[in-house]
């Protein structure tokens, strides 16, 4: 090829489109065998990789004397082992007419996080079904998660046609009931090819086998499939990434367009402080653009000196995201640890990452059927619908709007990991009317009068390890100082705010957030508010420390080893306990996470309870709890 | 209405997005230069990704003492070019105990030499998050990696404990000691980098141009004669012949290929036709099925 050839082909290749797709099916369905296929027939396996694919074909193969073209995806040691595909794996091919990145994803319900992962970047899904076994159960939840996470295109590939003989109404019927039940779920598009992955019929070659089918090749329905890309034809939205400025002459908004067009002049709303303002450049290494659309990292500079920070969005001003603070959200769990409502994480959304709480769990909905089950907790896998509340308002858009601002990932507060993904559905309207009542007489007023600062005393530990002991002298302590004090027990608040409570995981995390919220109450009203309660939980402590404010919350770890409690056994509770005839007790059969970072710790073994109230009031008294001037 | 992206386009967008929130989400950032193609295209990204700020991290090469002498000369002419802070790491250690491809084998070279040298270096300055060059379709362990790939405080890699990645939201918190590799080109193919290359002009290192350099053969792999350290069988001369590089590591661990191809139109007619992958010229890589995987594992990029 000479030089001038070369050049044509490489202005042909880098203009060239890209699809996204994902494969789902499961082992059986011959998924992996189709990818290799195709990457095979493409010419797009190198002859070392087609030299070590047989050598493992032959060692690990299940095609008996034929290459395994299930080898060549499955790329970690495991799946190869155990002859399944446990993550998601990208792969690359190209035609004359398109680029393709594929999400090869494993089909297992126990794999679901993994398709989800491999649906929220594709614009189409290819299904597989066997032809000898139809319309299953991992079809439907395969259908069912592509539509959740807002694909609209699907090739329905029934493989396997060489085993039933490429019998024309087999295939039929079975494209008839998924045509049936395709249409249960939002609008699908689906066109369904018969095809056999291991003998490469309709892959990319029409198949001699099965004259009846005038239809595309599989290939040849990826190459030329409309997608819904949607460039620029929706409102200018860009989360800001990142604040440039180099030196004092020059201050940018890095981030990427996530919908719409912009260029200089065009007038901005900045959310969410609706602030607006004007674009004056729109900045690349390349040089500046007269205009960007979806998709362009760029750098915007706007002609007045607005506050604008990671995490904003800048929109169109006509129209602009929606905010809200509270939503109505599809969550898919993804972490061994359940998901309870009350229990805090991190939700990331563009850009952005706030403190969030899951306040309702509607209803979880089974993948596999469709239908929805109540439900008090989300399991790994497992899919639910629910409210959520967030500690600020952030700008949104629902999901089917706009899979950029309408969708976020949860984060674990204590082990940063990713525990569970989501799609805005809509904000619920109360955020917007339900308006604080402004008080003239505050907090500061209120605690003033008593002088004082309102605090709270958070006394946790396992049960028998002097909590209620050391809050009961403290607050003697503190009476006898003229303090204005109240003690939340906890035996005495499950008497009756809590009556309703159990000891479950759920009901533990329900019991600490009215306890927080309760202190909270206290706290504006004054109080030096004392809580003797064994929170176990380090995600519920920290819970409610962030419903205070910085400084008000003082947490006592009375730390008496679980031995020495349960010698003490003051209620005789924990003798039931190993007994069976207490389920969920702290330190016996469910756990207690000690504070890592407590304002002070206790050890009543070494220091009496009175040697321990004296160092805590004069810890306080440092912090300038007890006098105020 | 806009016109859609083209291909390059995308992947360049998506490298970008990617360099920002790193930036963006960690205390400490680095970017591993190896001085490789992939290097060279994303240290261009990150030029894009900043402007008009130069990229607000250092670079970091991990120093074998083995590369290629041409190498050297080309980051250290780079890197004065860009402006821009390099920190080049060797592992002392390794160097006073004599450590090296032919006294220990290329296994143990690359373990302590390359790997432990990283996880020196990352330690050192307390890294929390490092950029890589690495793309998924390189290598199949590669393939199912992360964008984002935790590692924990000592630096390994758990496959069947990735955290998810969903759309574009990448989840780059780590607590003290742990930290993220990060793969800006993870969605780039071979023929995209030589394409983004020829389109961009991105100064790559001679060393891809063929050349009339001094080779010896070794169970058919063309050794390149860098230096004197190359210990010469019995009666084995170097002879000069036409080759160019497709991957560059250190010079005695890389093989060349017979080639003609003096230009990038040259070097991508070669790769059209190519029948073997790249990395085909390592000898790390053919330790064992899984060899990559488990490296990985211990902490190489």
């Amino acid at each position: 090829m000479p030089t001038q050839n070369i050049e044509e082909y490489l202005r042909d290749q880098g203009g060239k489109p890209t699809l996204r797709f994902l494969t789902c099916g499961s082992v059986d369905d011959g998924k992996s065998t189709l990818i290799g296929r195709l990457l095979y027939d493409s010419k797009l396996i190198f002859e070392d990789q087609l030299a070590a694919l047989e050598a493992d074909s032959k060692k690990l193969g299940t095609q008996g004397e034929d290459i395994d073209f299930a080898l060549l995806v499955d790329g970690l040691a495991a799946e190869r082992e155990q002859g399944i595909t446990i993550d998601v794996a990208y792969r690359y091919f190209a035609t004359d007419k398109r680029k393709f990145v594929v999400a090869d994803t494993p089909g297992h319900e126990q794999y679901t996080r993994n398709m989800a992962t491999g649906a929220s970047t594709a614009e189409l899904a290819v299904i597989l079904i066997d032809a000898r076994k139809g319309i299953l159960t991992q079809t439907r939840r395969h259908s069912y998660i592509v539509t959740l996470f807002g694909i609209k295109d699907v090739l329905l590939a029934v493989n396997k046609m060489d085993l039933v003989d490429y019998d024309e109404s087999t295939y039929r019927a079975i494209v008839a009931s998924y045509e049936q039940f395709a249409n249960e779920l939002a609008e699908l598009n689906v066109t369904a090819i018969p095809i056999s992955a291991l003998k490469g019929d309709n892959i990319i070659h029409a198949s001699k086998n099965m004259p009846w089918y005038a239809g595309p090749t599989l290939l040849e329905a990826l190459e030329t499939v409309e997608v819904d890309t949607d460039v620029g034809g929706k409102a200018f939205r860009m989360p800001v990434q990142w604040v440039n400025r180099p030196d004092l002459n020059f201050r940018g908004y890095s981030g990427t367009i996530a919908s719409g067009q912009i260029e200089p002049g065009t007038e901005v709303k900045i959310l969410p402080s609706e602030r607006t303002s004007v674009v004056a450049r729109v900045v690349t290494y390349d040089g500046d653009l007269s205009t960007a659309g979806a998709g362009q990292a760029v750098t915007l500079v706007l002609a007045d000196e607005v506050d604008v920070s990671r995490g904003d969005v800048i929109c169109s001003v006509s129209e602009p995201a929606q905010l809200s603070d509270q939503f109505a959200v599809h969550l898919l769990w993804m972490s061994e640890r359940a998901l309870f409502p009350g229990r805090q994480y991190y939700l990331k959304t563009g850009t952005r990452t706030v403190p969030c709480v899951l306040t309702d769990l509607k209803h979880k909905i089974n993948v596999n059927t469709l239908e929805t089950q109540p439900a008090k907790r989300l399991e790994l896998n497992e899919v639910g619908v629910g409210n959520i509340s967030l500690s600020e308002r952030i700008a949104f858009d629902p999901y089917r709007e706009s899979r950029a601002l309408g969708s976020f990932i949860l984060i674990d507060r204590q082990t940063y990991a990713t525990v569970g993904v989501g799609l805005f559905d809509f904000s619920l309207r109360r955020a917007q009317n339900v308006m604080w009542q402004a008080l003239t007489v505050d907090k500061e007023h209120r605690a003033a009068i008593k002088h004082q600062k309102p605090c709270v005393v958070w006394l946790t530990g396992l049960s028998g390890s002097g909590k209620s002991t050391i809050a009961n002298l403290l607050e003697s302590r503190l009476h006898d100082l003229n303090r204005h004090t109240y003690v939340l027990d906890g035996d005495n608040i499950r008497h009756g705010l809590n009556r309703d409570l159990g000891f479950t995981e759920a009901d533990r995390i329900e019991n600490i957030r009215r306890i927080g919220e309760t202190a909270k109450l206290m706290v504006d009203a004054g109080l030096i508010t004392i809580v003797a309660f064994i929170s176990p939980f380090r995600s519920e402590r920290r819970m409610v420390r962030d419903l205070m404010c910085e400084g008000e919350f003082f947490e006592v770890f009375v730390d008496t080893p679980l031995d020495v409690c349960e010698a003490r056994d003051t209620k005789g509770l924990y003798k039931r306990a190993r007994a069976g005839e207490i389920r969920n007790f702290t330190g016996i059969d469910s756990v207690y996470e000690p504070p890592e970072a407590a304002e002070m710790v206790m050890h009543t073994e070494t220091e009496s309870a009175e040697e321990s109230v004296e160092r805590l009031l004069s810890s306080l008294q440092e912090r300038g709890i007890l006098t105020v001037d | 209405m806009g016109k859609p992206l083209t291909h390059l386009e995308r992947l360049e967008s998506e490298s970008i997005h990617i360099m920002r929130e790193v930036m963006a989400e960690s205390e400490n950032p680095v970017m591993l230069y190896s001085i490789g193609k992939d290097s060279s295209v994303m240290l261009h990204l990150a030029m894009k990704a900043f402007y008009p700020s130069k990229p607000p991290f250092p670079l970091l090469h991990v120093d074998t003492t083995w590369k290629f002498k041409e190498m050297i000369r080309f980051r250290d002419d780079r890197i004065k070019e860009l402006g821009l802070e390099l920190i080049v790491h060797i592992n002392q250690a390794g160097v006073e105990q004599g450590v090296g491809p032919f006294s220990h084998g290329s296994q143990v070279h690359t373990d302590i030499m390359k790997t432990e040298a990283l996880k020196q270096a990352l330690d050192a300055h307390k890294f929390d998050a490092a950029f890589g060059g690495a793309r998924r379709d390189e290598e199949k362990s590669r393939a199912k990696e992360r964008v984002f790939s935790f590692r924990n405080a000592q630096h390994r890699w758990d496959p069947k404990n990735q955290r998810p990645e969903l759309w574009q939201l990448y989840n780059g918190r780590v607590r003290p000691g742990e930290s993220m590799r990060v793969f800006p080109l993870s969605n780039w193919t071979e023929l995209d980098i030589w394409q983004y290359i020829y389109q961009q002009d991105i100064p790559i290192v001679g060393l891809y141009f063929a050349k009339n350099r001094p080779i010896v053969e070794r169970d058919g792999m063309l050794i390149l004669v860098d230096d004197d350290r190359l210990p010469m069988a019995e009666g084995e001369i170097p002879e000069t012949r036409m080759v160019r590089f497709r991957t560059l590591g250190c010079y005695p661990l890389t093989g060349a290929m017979e080639s003609h191809a003096t230009d990038l139109p040259g070097i991508i007619e070669e790769m059209l036709v190519a029948r073997t992958s790249e990395r085909e010229g390592r000898a790390i890589d053919h330790d064992g099925a899984s060899s990559m995987e488990k490296k990985k594992q211990d902490g190489y990029f």
